[in-house]
């Protein structure tokens, strides 16, 4: 599998998913946010980090980047496209996923560990978790609280267009379990295709057990074949 | 424009000061040479009052590879790697501007690890505030902490310790200290010593804009009632650059190109050029036409005394220049050449056309003036408060007042706003003894902490000064490291008086003794005094920021209780010493008497057993007792892990609350595994190490036999509620 992982000017999780994609024996590449060609690609991962120092708006300026529209037109064609994080906000802005990303409700910045259900496995991300499955993963942001409108959120529900839901450890979705204020306690939502995955935890930080943990390992080996 | 005595003052100098730069340049400062020398001679850059007492400080051992008077220090760590760490204070923007000044401290001390080649790997900070029913306080507190936050968030380098603290001594004068970790290869280090005449003198980074003109002169300055006009000073922190400018550096570092670099900190392009070329013996030239502004018409006055944020000054090899340009176009900074090192050993300011400045380097550095200021003995405080008679104090009520006050509560409303996490090395975040971070992709670590104890150093200098050296070094054990080396951040009132330089000269004295003893050299640090307003100063308050070695990091030993019966012991003897603790200071309102006696041979040996306990894979958990005193230690061990705690009294108990409260130092709680229990007692006896049996590890419970018992989830609960609550 051959993948590319975008780097733009404030990226900082690129190195972090670089690691995690070449411990799972992936052929990974960076490519810099100014190159106009995107090298031939499985898998096109957008990190996190503050792309563009968050300025303006998370994610406004890296969806007018060179490369973006090379992502674009891969993610059209079918490509799979992973994002996380800063990515999650890039391919909102992108409108490559629909919805958008607002400040926490807390108004705070937030890291810690979050348990998350799996919500959708008939899908290219996720197919080695079982449906249902309680992970641990890392989040840690500012903008995560996804919100969308009644008719989208809807269409996301309806056809598991979602793939992970924010839970406490037990598996309840509730307000409690919440980190920061996300519609139906969203955490990671599929297009319509399934080819293109944003999600705000970092699947990268829990690849392995003696440092973080290792719920990770799941997506990026589901992706291998 | 002249030069009467009131600019002279305005710019922190005194008239004999003055005096002497007429001296040194045998005529008239113009207004700018004048701003050059009380950028370069204030306290912040000069250390003049400071310096005869830090030369006393231990600065070596087998694994120093840098002292103090570099960017930062530097120590060995094996296998070609090393590891470039260093405090710095930025109290004064922090208390006028708390966002800011904060998130700036963290930007300054970042470029003085990555200036030396360093990837910063860790960031840590300690943080002091008035007390929380101060109108200022939680302003401060909100401010502070998304600084930090939003600095080392945006860069990327994980924010994995520190520590925060109250008390009314830091209610007009708030001291937020910032520690930054990087790791290197041993043979790419970088140095500010220039070397050659006629290389490119190359400024990288931001554009020079108007903000934090004179702010090393402000850091040199007690507040008054008008501090709140000196926000102009106060820098304006932007991570992103940063991040670009770091990425930058790294990329050009990885060839030949730089003979010296040096980030544009306190007194920007002045310090920088008059370091840079004063190390190096020479001269420099600059054109000060080139330097790329942020705003028109700016006067060379505010050029060279400009502390904007995220620049760099290099020096460059002949014929390098346009290769390491395009590098700092490919991240879309300024490189800009701005002027040459000359053989004249002087810093020679040209502006369209004219020579504006020229000073002697050494009459800037080497002749700077040095004090030997007055100082005064601290008497140890006579103990005359009675202990004896508690009977009316519930021990309950106490312990639950105490970890639930602001000094004893837990931090993850502080610490949920930093990014722990990012590069994927922290092993142990914050909220243990230490953090633990891994050497990227070795089987590694480094166990980092930073530490503070202003009543003890308050009561008595020299114990205060031992103490934080000895907690530093025994939260570093409680992880498993081997303490390597230590930085430090003095802050304390004015030195002008003389209580104030004796509580400095003689906390130099505790950290010297207790860096010999335990060969735990400083490396690094920074000095900050007139911390005070309206003449009122801080409690001295040195913190102590330690590194050391974790060979097998796999381990990952904590303070988290494991199992459900296992023995937990406590190490070293318990004196019950109450003066100076949480529980006089917390419960009773009672703050004289004197700290904790240091014995430094108890110390060591206590310490350096239980690092060989955790190398033997003998203990399970490992939790140093400090403020609150056992009993608080223990609840620290069990709250997190879930897992409850059965205490006995022991047999001969006098006094409860001495028992439990007592502070004493040299001592430490450990968790052994019911296999073990023989084997460890027969080792501690074979050392000749105190110890006692003092509870057994059970489910859900933390119980005081005879006393109480509480559920965890309740103990948490109280325990976590203070930052919420504020």
């Amino acid at each position: 599998m051959n993948s590319s992982v975008i780097v733009f000017p404030g990226s900082n999780c690129d190195r972090d998913i670089a690691v995690a994609l070449e411990k799972m024996q992936f052929k990974n590449k960076l490519v810099w946010h100014k190159d106009t060609n995107l090298p031939k690609s499985d898998l096109i991962v957008i990190p996190g980090g503050f792309s563009y120092g968050d300025y303006l708006r998370s994610g406004a300026i890296a969806a007018k980047s060179k490369i973006i529209n090379e992502v674009i037109k891969a993610a059209n064609e079918g490509c799979l496209v992973l994002g996380v994080c800063n990515g999650f906000q890039i391919l909102i802005e992108t409108g490559l996923l629909k919805g958008a990303l607002l400040r926490n409700k807390n108004l705070k910045f937030i890291n810690k560990d979050v348990s998350l259900k799996v919500n959708s496995i008939n899908n290219k991300f996720c197919k080695k978790y079982k449906l249902g499955q309680i992970i641990k993963l890392n989040i840690a942001h500012n903008e995560g609280n996804y919100f969308t409108n009644k008719d989208h959120l809807k269409e996301l529900e309806d056809n598991n267009l979602i793939a992970f839901k924010y839970c406490d450890e037990k598996g309840f979705i509730n307000q409690n379990s919440n980190p920061n204020g996300s519609v139906n306690n969203i955490a990671g939502i599929f297009n319509k295709n399934k080819n293109i995955l944003g999600m705000m935890p970092h699947p990268e930080r829990m690849i392995e057990k003696s440092v973080s943990g290792d719920d990770g390992i799941s997506l990026f080996s589901s992706l291998l074949n | 424009m002249n030069i009467t005595k009131e600019v002279i003052q305005k710019h922190g100098l005194t008239i004999e000061e003055f005096v002497k730069i007429k001296d040194l340049l045998q005529r008239e400062p113009n207004i700018l040479e004048l701003g050059i020398f009380s950028a370069m001679w204030n306290e912040h850059c000069s250390y003049k009052s400071s310096k005869i007492h830090l030369k006393k400080l231990p600065t070596k051992n087998k694994n120093v590879i840098q002292g103090p008077g570099e960017n930062a220090g530097i120590i060995d760590i094996g296998d070609g790697d090393a590891i470039v760490f260093k405090i710095e204070s930025h109290n004064h923007p922090s208390f006028i501007e708390p966002y800011q000044g904060a998130a700036t401290g963290v930007g300054g001390i970042l470029r003085d690890v990555f200036t030396m080649g360093a990837r910063p790997i860790a960031l840590l900070n300690s943080i002091h505030f008035g007390s929380p029913e101060n109108t200022k306080t939680r302003n401060l507190l909100h401010g502070v902490v998304s600084g930090i936050g939003g600095y080392g968030n945006c860069i990327g380098i994980p924010t994995v310790a520190g520590e925060t603290k109250f008390n009314q001594t830091y209610n007009e004068n708030i001291l937020v200290n910032a520690m930054a970790v990087g790791l290197v290869k041993k043979n790419k280090i970088f140095y500010s010593k220039a070397k050659g005449i006629g290389k490119s003198v190359v400024y990288v980074g931001s554009k020079t804009g108007r903000d934090g003109i004179h702010g090393a002169s402000m850091a040199s300055a007690e507040f008054d009632d008008d501090s709140e006009e000196k926000k102009p000073t106060v820098q304006v922190g932007d991570p992103f650059t940063e991040k670009l400018l770091m990425e930058a550096c790294l990329e050009l570092m990885k060839d030949k190109s730089i003979i010296s670099i040096q980030d544009m900190g306190a007194a920007g392009l002045t310090s920088s050029s008059v370091e840079m070329a004063f190390k190096g013996d020479l001269g420099m030239e600059i054109n000060l036409d080139k330097v790329p502004c942020r705003e028109e018409k700016m006067t060379p006055y505010e050029m060279m005394l400009s502390e904007s944020q995220e620049r760099m000054l290099i020096i460059l090899e002949d014929g390098k220049e346009n290769e390491a340009k395009k590098i700092f176009d490919k991240w879309d900074l300024d490189f800009v050449v701005i002027g040459k090192t000359i053989e004249t050993k002087k810093l020679k300011l040209y502006y369209k056309n004219d020579i504006v400045a020229d000073i002697p380097i050494e009459a800037l550095s080497s002749s700077a003036p040095q004090y030997e200021r007055k100082w005064t003995k601290t008497e140890l405080p006579k103990k005359e408060t009675n202990f004896k008679n508690l009977k009316k104090i519930n021990f309950k009520e106490s312990f639950l007042k105490i970890i639930s006050s602001s000094n004893h509560s837990n931090k993850n409303w502080i610490t949920e706003q930093y990014d722990q996490m990012v590069m994927c090395d922290t092993i142990q975040k914050s909220g243990s003894d230490a953090a633990i971070i891994r050497i990227h992709k070795k089987n590694k670590a480094i166990a980092v902490a930073v530490d503070s104890s202003a009543n003890y150093c308050k009561s008595h200098p020299i114990t205060g000064g031992k103490q934080i050296v000895c907690e530093n070094w025994r939260n570093l054990i409680s992880m498993g490291a081997k303490p390597i080396a230590i930085t430090n951040c003095l802050n304390f009132g004015n030195p002008e008086n003389q209580e104030v330089m004796g509580q400095f000269a003689e906390t130099i004295i505790g950290i010297k003794e207790a860096c010999e003893y335990l060969d735990y050299p400083v490396v690094s640090g920074n000095v900050s005094f007139y911390n005070g307003t309206n003449k009122k100063n801080i409690f001295p308050t040195p913190v102590i920021g330690g590194v050391g070695i974790i060979q097998k990091p796999e381990k990952n030993i904590n303070h988290l209780f494991k199992e459900v019966g296992n023995s937990v012991l406590l190490i070293g003897k318990t004196f019950g010493h109450l003066y100076q603790s949480a529980f006089s200071n917390e419960i009773l309102s009672i703050n004289e008497g004197p700290p904790p006696e240091i014995n430094l041979i108890n110390e060591k040996n206590n310490g350096e057993f239980v690092l060989e306990l955790i190398k033997q894979n003998l203990v399970l958990s490992v939790h140093d007792v400090s403020a609150g005193g056992t009993i608080v230690s223990l609840a620290e061990m069990s709250i997190g892990s879930s897992l409850g705690v059965k205490i006995e009294k022991p047999k001969n108990l006098n006094n409860i609350f001495e028992y439990f409260f007592g502070e004493d130092q040299g001592r430490y709680l450990i968790e052994i595994d019911k296999n073990n229990l023989e084997k460890v007692k027969e080792l501690l006896k074979k050392n000749n190490i105190f110890h006692e049996i003092i509870g057994i590890t059970q489910k859900d419970k933390f119980e005081l036999a005879g006393e109480f018992s509480i559920d965890i989830k309740e103990l948490s609960k109280i325990n976590n509620k203070w930052y919420y609550n504020y």
